[in-house]
């Protein structure tokens, strides 16, 4: 590698290593976990699985993707069915655009306050229903 | 108006404020790490206000208020699109992107895909994203510092803008201004609610100022005062309702004209620095292209057909442009990990949703107090303006300073993030990517746009970033939607495509800028191409990836488990530490060795 490397920063250093032999540098590892200590000690064979891409792991990872993938699409359907179509139903039925409420046009209301709830809380449901596949994936991983 | 003092002040503390917060932020960074990713340790909730702070640019803080008063609620699709952009990278690139480990967009898309190449295509994409979105941002602060004071000209805000932003990212790059955005998320949210909420009060104890039409009457607005304008640039004025002016000075269609005239049903070239006198009670002619009537201002989809095409294709544009943008995706690579990227994007939501909620208040009022901009067509300063045409005292200017101070707050906060993208783009493709390199790379890259926006027409400041949008959403957003679910993607397939798109929008993009020169005559779909641009990119890069699908990456597998796999089984890769670590400039990362154990989680890889 390039020579003129500095040591100055002892913690960002990088090794260039022989995979074969896991050279430890304990002092080193200890500055950059700075959060989560997760009790995950079962590193065990099922990630190492996962690494090698057996069939197993990658069955595994595809069907992971698959679900996520799932969520998130039918997120976006639902997103294109209740604020996407509102331009058509404008256009198709223009005395929908007249309607009143408080005295408030209807169309003001559903373009200028009403996306943003809907928006933020459809967002909340997908962080949800996301984390709960990452959750299943690595107790699946674990066991 | 004279020297409105009060706006100075308030812009000076923004300024002095940014600067400080930027010295702040930047007294710890010293390597490339902190000038790329802040060593991504932004937390979610101060990295999600940062993003919003970036993201509500001059078009959101006066562009979209401009637009209301002219075209009505239509326009209003920019400010939900916006914020469905941000659902739409919540579901289907945060913490996929945050996984990959990239540090710019081009290094995912060489992470992904394997390909130098197409490494320094996307790299020269991101540079073009960054210039269309810059210019009018610097051109909106020129306006700004000029509609508060008129003797300034335009060419001082701009370069006020760039000279503060650049220095704040000389000095810290995206560690210095994660704290400067923050701050100016809420500068901007104060001044647009404050502003918002006294208005309201005033109008609903006052009612519309005498003499003004209802906005559900069917004839446009009136002048409810005699009301002097003066044109700065040539504009046409489309007159349907007769009127006389009693003093015209300047050129009309051609010919000099000093003293009164008299207007028919009509069309009306005005030449610039011509000064049109209108009498209180006569309607208010209009720059070609604002609606008329306000009962067709009111009512959404009032123009047929062309119009509905028009708002799917914002819609298109900015649901899909926001996940392509470099300059918000940079931002995303400060989390520590994907959980917290969506975390950051789900705030975002949030603090968007509540910036939003004022545009249409805003550019209602305008129609009813400010209908002399549409005379002059420049409806960006509708917002500025507004608190003095409603409240003449004091209180007026203290809010019409405010209401600067944030629209100032808008442009640096947006400059500074694109700089900082591009910049880090320039820094680590161009050259070795050292904290020298990040330095003159800020310089270099900022010299093109602000030459741009001294030299090209002041068009509407949404408009601009509508084109960067549609050109982000033809060419990184199927890259990255694509390279994130399908394994099939290759980068012969990525690059036809990006390349395709990316030239589709470059010409609709200089078909505008030539018609803006010669008359205006560009058609709707080169104003909004991301319609048709969009779709062809996809199929594009599907085809070809299916044709070439012998160059799939060999590792693809591995790729969509790092990107997809859940933080703690601990399979992320942060590529920055792998080139800067220890000032290694080989630039490729191939070396992955399984390994026995895989649980540090980040930086302590050992590769």
């Amino acid at each position: 590698m390039t020579g003129d490397r500095e040591p100055a920063k002892p913690s960002t250093e990088l090794v260039p290593v022989e995979p074969a032999q896991p050279q430890r540098k304990p002092p080193r590892r200890k500055k950059v976990v700075l959060a989560e200590a997760k009790g995950s000690r079962t590193v065990a064979r099922t990630i190492v699985e996962l690494e090698e891409q057996t069939s197993v792991g990658e069955h595994l990872v595809r069907s992971l993707v698959w679900a996520q993938f799932r969520t998130s699409f039918w997120m976006a359907i639902l997103l294109i069915f209740t604020i996407a179509s509102l331009p058509l139903l404008f256009f198709l039925f223009p005395s929908f655009g007249d309607l009143t409420i408080f005295g408030i046009r209807l169309p003001w209301v559903l373009l200028g306050a009403l996306p943003y709830p809907l928006l933020y809380g459809l967002g909340v449901w997908y962080v949800r229903r996301a984390e709960r596949h990452e959750r299943d994936f690595v107790s699946m991983v674990d066991h | 108006m004279g020297i409105n003092a009060l706006a100075c002040v308030s812009i000076a503390i923004i300024v002095i404020g940014t600067f400080y917060l930027g010295y702040h932020g930047s007294r710890t960074a010293n390597t490339t790490r902190d000038f790329l990713v802040a060593r991504r340790r932004v937390s979610a909730h101060q990295n999600a206000a940062a993003i919003a702070g970036e993201f509500l640019s001059a078009a959101s803080f006066i562009g979209i208020v401009g637009l209301v008063l002219k075209n009505g609620p239509d326009e209003l699709w920019y400010a939900i699109g916006f914020t469905a952009g941000y659902l739409a990278l919540l579901l289907f690139v945060a913490a996929p992107l945050r996984r990959s480990g990239a540090y710019t967009l081009p290094d995912f898309v060489e992470a992904r895909l394997g390909s130098r190449g197409l490494r320094g295509v996307a790299a020269v994409i991101t540079v073009a994203i960054g210039y269309i979105y810059l210019i009018p941002q610097l051109q909106g602060a020129g306006l700004t510092l000029n509609s508060v004071l008129p003797w300034a000209p335009d060419w001082l805000g701009i370069v006020v803008v760039a000279v503060v932003v650049v220095i704040n990212v000389l000095s810290g790059g995206m560690r210095a201004i994660t704290l400067v955005q923050a701050f100016q998320y809420w500068v901007k949210l104060f001044a647009i609610s404050v502003p918002a909420f006294v208005l309201c009060i005033v109008f609903a104890g006052s009612g519309p100022p005498d003499g003004q039409q209802s906005l559900a009457a069917d004839g446009p607005p009136m002048f409810t005062k005699d009301t002097t304008v003066t044109l700065e640039q040539p504009v046409r004025l489309r007159v349907e309702h007769p009127l006389r002016l009693p003093e015209v000075h300047g050129w009309v269609n051609g010919q000099r004209v000093d003293g009164s005239a008299v207007w028919g049903v009509s069309q009306q070239n005005i030449g610039a620095k011509t000064q049109l006198s209108f009498s209180a009670g006569s309607a208010v002619p209009m720059v070609d292209g604002a609606v008329q009537s306000n009962a067709d201002w009111l009512r959404p989809q009032s123009g047929g057909l062309p119009e509905l095409f028009d708002s799917y294709s914002l819609i298109f544009a900015t649901f899909l442009g926001i996940l392509g943008l470099p300059h918000v995706l940079a931002r995303f690579y400060t989390n520590p990990d994907g959980r917290s990227a969506r975390r950051t994007t789900l705030h975002v939501l949030l603090l968007l949703g509540m910036f939003y909620l004022f545009p249409a208040l805003l550019g209602a009022l305008s129609r009813i107090y400010e209908p002399q901009l549409l005379v002059t067509g420049k409806t960006d300063a509708a917002v500025l303006l507004l608190p003095q045409a409603m409240l003449p005292g004091i209180l007026g200017q203290v809010l019409g300073a405010i209401v600067a101070a944030g629209a100032f707050a808008a442009f640096m906060s947006t400059s500074s993030g694109l700089l900082v993208s591009l910049a880090g783009v320039v820094s680590t493709d161009v050259s070795r990517g050292r904290v020298r390199d990040f330095r003159w790379s800020t310089v270099l890259v900022v010299l093109a746009p602000l030459v741009g926006a001294l030299l090209l027409h002041n068009n509407d400041v949404s408009l601009g970033v509508g084109m960067a949008l549609a050109m982000a959403a033809s060419t990184f957003c199927p890259v990255l939607m694509l390279g994130i679910w399908w394994r099939g993607l290759t980068w012969v397939g990525a690059g036809v495509g990006m390349v395709l798109g990316g030239s589709l929008v470059a010409l609709a993009l200089i078909g505008n800028i030539v018609s803006s020169y010669t008359g205006n005559w560009s058609p709707a779909v080169l104003q909004q191409p991301a319609l048709i641009t969009v779709p062809v990119a996809f199929i594009t890069m599907i085809i070809v990836s299916k044709a070439t699908h012998r160059r799939r990456p060999e590792d693809v597998n591995r790729i969509m488990l790092r990107l997809h796999a859940p933080d703690p089984l601990g399979f992320t890769r942060d590529r920055d530490v792998l080139r800067f670590g220890e000032g290694q400039t080989d630039g490729r990362h191939r070396r992955l060795a399984i390994r026995p154990r895989l649980r540090s989680r980040r930086s302590s890889s050992t590769a």
